[in-house]
């Protein structure tokens, strides 16, 4: 597993790589990734791109507690996560999730739920760039009932 | 003790971290009332959307910190 916090752009074919590799089952059924990416508009209009800032420390350790989450809850062989920080370009590569379980549903769930989850509880604030001037983003309530569709399921089980 | 400061709050506080003496059995709210009675732009920074962290560990209000421990005020998380 990896957990990991860093500037420079990455490779999503050395992630996928570095994800089988360590992969426990050997050769897991199926392998899911996810990247996000800068949007180039906002609700107000076009954007010239964002700043990530992180809470060195925590943000690392609260990034490895939902791979743990995830792992435990829908038993993946192997699971990845990098988020950049600073300043990035419109379309640039911002999040990376990656899972290897032995059936699709597992390993589509794992990703869905890290990326869920990570932006309900993950110490990392986005302001956007437009005309020159920086705006912090608002939390948005979409993202809250995502995260709160996983936890809905736990009251279920 | 010391205090870190981050995104919005950072910015409106002036400074990413401060130290500063805290009681025995004060807890991470008299740390915040403390903060806001700083001034006018550290009430504005701390009186709404405030998360707090004891030692890299979300927590609340209540949680009872000491000279030892980090404490961290942030608003609600925009990543991903």
């Amino acid at each position: 597993m990896f957990a990991r916090v860093i500037e420079a752009d990455f490779s999503q074919q050395a992630l996928f790589d570095e994800l089988c590799q360590h992969d426990k089952a050997s050769q897991s059924g199926a392998v899911v990734t996810f990247t996000g990416r800068v949007r180039d508009y906002n609700a107000n209009g076009a954007i010239d791109g964002i700043e990530l800032e992180y809470y060195p420390g925590m943000t690392e350790a609260a990034l490895q507690r939902l791979l743990d989450e995830a792992t435990t809850r829908f038993n993946l062989a192997n699971a990845g996560i990098v988020h950049r920080v600073g300043r990035l370009e419109n379309q640039a590569q911002i999040v990376w999730v990656g899972t290897c379980a032995a059936h699709r549903q597992d390993a589509f769930n794992g990703a869905s739920y890290m990326m869920d989850m990570l932006k309900q509880s993950v110490p990392i604030w986005k302001k956007e760039w437009a005309d020159g001037s920086p705006t912090w983003v608002a939390a948005k309530g979409t993202d809250s009932d995502a995260a709160m569709r996983w936890l809905t399921d736990d009251k279920d089980n | 003790m010391k205090v870190k400061f981050f995104a919005q709050i950072r910015e409106l506080t002036g400074t990413a971290s401060v130290e500063m003496a805290v009681p025995e059995n004060a807890t991470v709210e008299g740390v915040r009332q403390a903060l806001m009675a700083r001034g006018p732009s550290w009430q504005e920074a701390l009186s709404v959307n405030v998360l707090c962290a004891c030692n890299q560990t979300l927590c609340d209000g209540a949680t009872t910190v000491s000279e030892q421990d980090e404490v961290a005020f942030f608003p609600p998380v925009t990543g991903g």
